[in-house]
């Protein structure tokens, strides 16, 4: 039988320690031998933002992520996952989401870490707010055509 | 009743995060929410104003418009998401 896999989702304001989150995945394992990690970080847009304001929807954010979750475990042999995502206001420079996928082999980390970051960002419920530099009302930021493209290249039809 | 949550810019234009309502039977589908919400108020006409883009979870998961509310306890309208 296989390993358990452990999968860790967690949204919270406060910043993670990546380096922890892979040791908690392969603490005590010997069968780990690749380890992705993706990390969103805040943009200032060039100069023009002072911070991006993270709104989601309690309860359901983290169960969609679950939900993605799950979904990548069926789909890649890996041995953890962990997406942690935080809310609140988040400053240029500062981390805002964490992936961490691990496997025996690394084409099944890469490709659940970018299964998972791509159905995120259309499909679990957080909204951002920029924040302006020059105080004027900053506005909500527009779901991108190419964030639903981008899960087309995880269609079964077209992956190996 | 039922609960409806708001989010981001459709929570803004409706003025409120959430509110417990009674929906009429006629009310039947989440397309009939979206329309039946639209005319209660200019406030929600600004909010709904192009209903397709308006994306819907019913018990915090994913529907269509097409859904059938029948039994749902808690119903979220919100933007297209941009978390990541």
């Amino acid at each position: 039988m296989a390993p358990a896999v452990v999968s860790t989702v967690r949204i919270q304001a406060e910043d993670f320690d990546t380096a922890a989150e892979i040791v908690r995945l392969t603490a005590g394992r010997t069968d780990a031998g690749a380890v992705v990690t993706f990390t969103g970080l805040c943009r200032d847009e060039s100069g023009t933002l002072s911070g991006l304001e993270l709104e989601h929807y309690p309860g359901m954010a983290e169960a969609e992520i679950r939900r993605i979750c799950i979904e990548a475990a069926a789909r890649w042999p890996v041995t953890g996952l962990s997406v942690i995502h935080r809310h609140g206001l988040i400053r240029p420079g500062e981390n805002i989401v964490l992936v961490v996928a691990v496997s025996a082999h690394r084409h099944a980390a890469f490709d659940a870490a970018g299964f998972v970051m791509d159905f995120l960002k259309s499909r679990a419920p957080f909204w951002k707010k920029e924040h302006r530099i020059d105080g004027d009302a900053g506005s909500w930021v527009d779901a991108k055509e190419s964030d639903d493209t981008a899960l087309a290249r995880w269609d079964r039809a077209n992956t190996p | 009743m039922t609960k409806l949550v708001y989010f981001a810019w459709v929570r803004e234009r409706i003025g409120k995060a959430e509110e417990t309502v009674e929906l009429p039977e006629t009310v039947k589908t989440v397309a009939g929410l979206l329309l039946w919400l639209k005319g209660r108020g200019e406030n929600y006409a600004a909010a709904l104003e192009h209903p397709n883009v308006i994306r819907v979870a019913i018990d915090q998961e994913h529907v269509d418009h097409a859904a059938r509310i029948a039994g749902a306890s808690e119903i979220a309208l919100f933007p297209p998401m941009t978390g990541g």
